[in-house]
């Protein structure tokens, strides 16, 4: 490297920080959940087709893997949802500030992962171990 | 000087041709999802389980399959928004890009059909 020293695309020397962080996993749990959405539909449907089949899907929706990918669904909906409101109030103009958006940033983060595992219990308890 | 036209600064839809409408869209489904989405985990805590039954009998009520059709229509939509925005980003090739989103819209329109007319089966009272 005897050239001087050329610019770097922003990716390439941007320093980690958590509210990118954050924007991100807003991304990655937006492409989850849309995967989710056709678990939703699979139970609508299964409801739909009588009390057999709809048995039969709790039996899937209730087995080790599936459980795992709802408790993840169940994380990237409340991460979404909290975030995708703090991202609301950034595109009315507010909550730019640094020391304000790390704030939001830690808030919601946290925020997230208490709602997550209260869904997550509360349902659970509510499914009656049938989910 | 501007080289834009005057006919293009008037229309105000930029290069993508489409203004802020898809911004915009994503905004406003969103805000119907929060309060949509809220309702789904509500109700699902407070049905007290997921019975055939249960969820028949819920569903069955005009005003939770109103909210049950709304919830699969605006998610489907938001999220055929949001994932062109990651395909646009992500997939550069332009025909593999045009290949994923077509085949991302025929997939999630698909979902929903299944989703609504499910949904109505449970509603009318027309499930096997």
């Amino acid at each position: 490297m005897a050239q001087r020293e050329r610019p770097l695309s922003p990716f390439l020397h941007y320093r980690w920080q958590y509210t990118n962080t954050l924007s991100i996993l807003h991304r990655i749990t937006g492409v989850l959940l849309s995967l989710g959405f056709f678990i939703l539909v699979y139970w609508l449907a299964a409801a739909a087709g009588g009390p057999e089949r709809y048995a039969r899907a709790l039996a899937v929706l209730g087995s080790f893997p599936l459980q795992l990918i709802l408790f993840g669904a169940s994380f990237a909906f409340c991460y979404h949802l909290l975030n995708g409101i703090r991202h609301l109030f950034f595109d009315m103009g507010h909550g730019f500030e640094l020391a304000t958006a790390r704030k939001s940033a830690r808030v919601t983060a946290i925020a997230a992962v208490v709602l997550a595992l209260v869904v997550w219990f509360v349902l659970r308890g509510s499914l009656g171990g049938a989910a | 000087m501007s080289l834009r036209s005057p006919l293009g600064r008037v229309l105000g839809l930029g290069s993508a041709k489409d203004g802020s409408s898809h911004w915009y869209a994503q905004r406003v489904s969103a805000v119907a999802l929060v309060l949509l989405g809220l309702w789904f985990i509500v109700s699902l805590a407070t049905l007290g389980g997921v019975s055939h039954e249960q969820v028949s009998g819920w569903l069955g009520s005009p005003l939770h399959s109103a909210l049950a059709l709304l919830l699969v229509v605006t998610a489907a939509y938001h999220a055929m928004l949001g994932l062109q925005v990651v395909v646009e980003d992500y997939v550069a090739d332009k025909g593999r890009r045009t290949l994923v989103l077509i085949a991302i819209k025929f997939a999630l329109i698909v979902a929903a059909v299944v989703g609504v007319l499910a949904v109505l089966r449970i509603g009318f009272g027309v499930a096997a």
